[in-house]
């Protein structure tokens, strides 16, 4: 029986070898596969039990901090938003059950105290707990509040850009979601048909109409297509691709220069200025400005959305077949983000550098040492100083005698383009036809601030709704 | 002779070393939680196992000097695992643990005292096999039975639970070895060989279509797969060894793989056992919760572990558990988790190390009843650990069996030091009667 006993001891051993090699499976050849397993809850409660840095507006308001719940082993942290909904775009929100969400996102890492591996570890040795960074912002609060104020319950969506620096100054999206409630109402608001959870401003893809006849400027100026002075004869009405194309009320504008076009914002110059300079052209300055690819921005890229030429969600190239005179005045499938227009507006006012928009503006440790700061970057040369100056005073003209006038502040020369663009499913908006908009700039001779405003769903014009939220914003902003 | 018995005492350090370092990391880490009083358990159970070892010295000085301090290992583990929980829950299961184990000595001296002649268990052992089915029956009984997780494993009297599968399963083997002894000869004498495999004699087959039965039986009555197969495994081991016919071991393994598919395709709750395992993320909230928290601990374990009293067992904040039964079934994650693959290994080298002792006891033992006894409580020894830990580490259905002397639970303590007192039992006569020149 003796030799017996020991093949069943030996089968015994192999069995047991079974458990160390499933063992050492889990553990250690699929243990990041479980690890990124979207039910295993482990790495966010990880997570919580970290002291997350707290995210501040640029005067040191506190938008969101992590309080303390429980002690000892159930010792963690709870997101609480101060200042409710007023910053829930672009900050987001982070909770365990729900994960991270735009700038609380895309910052994580900075939030957690990631970047200091070393500190973390001399922190441990001392017994103390981990903690994240702070990151400041350059979100002003007063101009967030200006905006809300203008907007009202109007669905839409601002946002201001310092052009020399690509500063986010403000960024206000309505309805507006408060991040405190997501833990309680997370399906709500995500069921909820005003979609208070997008953030309009990356995310809502807009008509962008006569706004964009900045873009098709710039493309005709800075290609050498035309000079500012050249003219174009324009009719009340042309045919375009075989299709009538018309100006307001058929106004016939005859023989005018580019300034003049832009300040009456007329469609018939426009649309034979695209044709004029095709279709490739035109798509070469849209991506200089950014179209066609991803804002820049620091939020990640799941909550930004593209700008460009559309066919049923596909985004066109310049090889697809396209309605050049009609993309020149903004139509044609084209959608574009309130982000996206305002770096347009922004790119003008910087002399044609458009600089990388950022939020976030500053890190420091949790004793209040500067960890990092944001330094301004160059996103591309979009056209030449002396095109954008040429652009700059064709915009003045449009609020000073144009569409524009509404944006006029006392005591500042503004320079500006409205739009107003026929939204394409208008049974979303009960019959309201209307995408208004206006983007411009202030001071024009030495730009401090660059905005886009736009108000979905409305019977308004971009002169008469967006462009006194612009004004709005811009004197905000400016008075300070 | 002494120097085995100093050996064992030898053999006892590192338990004491296990237990100090463990007790002292878990207090330090939450020392707002544990009262000093609670430190004093550790000494407790050192002191006890001193007295354990005197006992033996007295009584069974021949008796092999490592099982003793193998399985106290096992024990002091457990208890450094359980008094880790209990600074997280603040529960007492270290208390009431250290309270099984010397409750469990004190069985393990009365049954070294009273069975120091264990062949009296050969003239009872159809009542032992009775009284073991019965016990293996109780918990589907109304009243005392209680059912857990759809399994009919544990009786509750009062305030008392109880597994009786633990007791059983020593019953079981007794009724086996003593059976297997009288009646293996026939079983080989009388085979024939039918398409290259030989056949038991159809009239001896009698008793092996009886213990299929009953496992089947219980995989349906009690629906504990592993259970089942722990008890029929170690029935397969002993006709093995009994009898040398591997071809009986694999005409088995057959009726079980083929009964158990049966069943599979029968009885809703092994159905539903089986599929989780097969794939849990099914049911990632439900049904698959456990098995998958128990992977996602062991991933967050790695090599070394994240160290004692560092696995989360609750979500934090609440006391909804992250580790559902982390003091009983998944105690072996617990110990993956916090001491990593390393950790996980030692506990495998510990039973192996155990199985080793306990084969060795057999191969000293000079007669057939002996021999059988001590394969047949080493090997349903081996294989409860084998079924607890392929259960959490999904090499096979996750099922209710304790981890032998780690899990929580007074009856596995007790069950297990019978079942030490009768190994030590068998090998103190091997080696005397060895000394002595018989």
């Amino acid at each position: 029986m003796n030799a017996r006993i020991i093949k069943l001891f030996a089968f015994i051993g192999v069995t047991f070898a079974v458990l160390v090699g499933f063992t050492s499976y889990w553990t250690v050849f699929d243990a990041n596969n479980l690890k990124n397993e979207r039910v295993n809850k482990r790495p966010l409660f990880e997570a919580q039990k970290i002291k997350r840095g707290r995210i501040l507006a640029s005067d040191g308001t506190v938008i969101a901090r992590s309080v303390a719940k429980g002690s000892g082993p159930s010792l963690r942290y709870v997101r609480r938003y101060p200042e409710g909904g007023t910053y829930g775009h672009p900050i987001g929100y982070s909770f365990v059950e729900y994960g991270n969400s735009e700038f609380e996102a895309y910052h994580n890492s900075e939030l957690i105290g990631d970047e200091n591996e070393f500190s973390s570890i001399f922190d441990e040795l001392r017994g103390k707990d981990p903690e994240g960074d702070d990151v400041f912002t350059s979100i002003d609060p007063n101009a967030q509040a200006t905006a809300f104020s203008l907007l009202g319950d109007q669905p839409g969506a601002v946002v201001a850009i310092e052009p020399s620096t690509g500063a986010i100054k403000a960024m206000v999206s309505v309805p507006p979601f408060d991040p405190n409630s997501v833990p309680t109402d997370f399906s709500a608001l995500n069921q909820d048909p005003g979609a208070p959870m997008v953030n309009r401003v990356t995310q809502g893809q807009y008509p962008p109409g006569s706004t964009f006849k900045l873009v098709t400027a710039t493309a005709a100026l800075d290609s050498g297509a035309i000079t500012p002075d050249d003219t174009i004869n324009a009719p009340g009405s042309i045919q375009i691709q075989g299709h009538p194309l018309a100006n307001d009320f058929d106004q016939d504008f005859g023989d005018i220069n580019v300034t003049t076009a832009l300040t009456n914002s007329v469609n018939t110059y426009f649309a034979q200025l695209g044709e004029k300079i095709g279709t490739g052209t035109l798509e070469e300055y849209m991506d200089r400005f950014g179209f066609n690819q991803k804002p820049q921005l620091d939020l990640p890229d799941g909550q930004m959305s593209l700008s460009g030429v559309f066919d049923n969600g596909t985004l066109l190239t310049g090889d697809d077949a396209i309605d050049v005179g009609r993309l020149a005045i903004g139509q044609e499938r084209l959608l574009a983000t309130p982000i996206q227009m305002a770096e347009v507006a922004a790119a003008i006012a910087n002399d044609g550098d458009l600089m990388r928009p950022q939020i976030w503006s500053e890190v420091r440790d949790p004793d209040g040492r500067t960890v990092k700061k944001m330094d301004p970057e160059k996103q591309s040369d979009v056209m030449s100083e002396q095109t954008a100056e040429e652009l700059t005073s064709a915009m003045k003209d449009v609020v000073n005698e144009g569409t524009g006038t509404a944006a006029a502040l006392s005591g500042v020369d503004v320079a500006g383009k409205t739009g107003t663009a026929e939204i394409p499913d208008v049974e979303r908006c009960n019959g309201l036809p209307n995408q208004a908009w206006f983007i411009g700039f202030a001071p024009a001779d030495d730009p401090q601030i660059a905005v886009a405003a736009t108000v979905e769903c409305t019977e308004g014009q971009g002169g008469t709704v967006a462009a006194p939220i612009a004004a709005g914003v811009m004197q905000t902003l400016l008075g300070e | 002779m002494s120097a085995s018995r100093n050996r064992e005492l030898l053999a006892l350090v590192p338990v004491a070393l296990l237990l100090t370092a463990g007790f002292a990391a878990v207090f330090a880490q939450n020392d707002n939680q544990l009262t000093n009083l609670s430190l004093s358990y550790g000494l407790y159970f050192l002191a006890i196992c001193l007295a354990t070892h005197i006992y033996i010295r007295i009584r069974l000085p021949n008796a092999d000097p490592y099982l003793f301090p193998l399985m106290a290992l096992l024990t002091a583990f457990g208890l450094v695992m359980l008094y880790r929980l209990d600074a997280e829950m603040g529960s007492e299961l270290a208390r009431d643990q250290a309270n099984w184990f010397v409750l469990g000595l004190i069985l393990f001296a009365v049954v070294i005292h009273f069975f120091r002649d264990y062949s009296v268990l050969e003239r009872y052992r159809y009542t032992i096999a009775l009284i073991s089915l019965g016990l293996l029956m109780a918990p589907r009984l109304p009243v005392i039975g209680s059912q857990v997780n759809g399994a009919y494993l544990g009786i509750s009297l009062g305030p008392i639970s109880f597994q009786p599968a633990e007791l059983a399963k020593i019953g079981i083997v007794i009724f086996l070895a003593s059976y297997l002894r009288e009646h293996r000869e026939l079983l080989v004498v009388g085979a024939r060989r039918f398409l290259g495999i030989t056949f038991p004699p159809l009239k001896h087959l009698g008793p092996l279509l009886v213990v299929w039965g009953a496992a089947m039986f219980m995989l349906i009555f009690i629906r504990d797969l592993g259970s089942s197969l722990m008890f029929f495994a170690a029935f397969l081991a002993l006709i093995y060894v009994a009898t040398g016919r591997l071809s009986f071991v694999i005409i088995g393994m057959a009726m079980f793989l083929a009964g158990a598919w049966v069943i599979y395709h029968t009885v809703p709750h092994v159905t539903d056992r089986v599929d989780i395992w097969l794939d849990p993320y099914q049911d990632p909230s439900g049904a698959g919760y456990q098995i998958l928290q128990s992977m996602f601990a062991m991933a967050d374990g790695g090599l070394f572990g994240e160290g004692f009293a560092q696995a989360m067992v609750v979500i934090p904040g609440t006391d909804a558990p992250l580790l559902p039964a982390a003091q009983t079934d998944l105690i072996y994650t617990l110990i993956t988790s916090e001491l990593g693959l390393f950790g996980a290994c030692a506990i495998i080298a510990t039973y192996l190390l155990v199985a080793a002792r306990g084969f060795k006891v057999a191969l000293l033992a000079n007669d057939g009843f002996s021999k059988l006894l001590a394969t047949g409580l080493t090997t349903v020894f081996a294989f409860q650990a084998f079924v607890i830990i392929g259960g959490v580490t999904r090499v096979i259905p996750l099922t209710g069996v304790t981890l032998p002397l780690v899990s929580y639970g007074g009856s596995s303590i007790l069950a297990n030091f019978i079942l030490l007192a009768l190994l030590l039992l068998i090998s103190d006569r091997a080696r005397r009667e060895a000394r002595e020149g018989i």
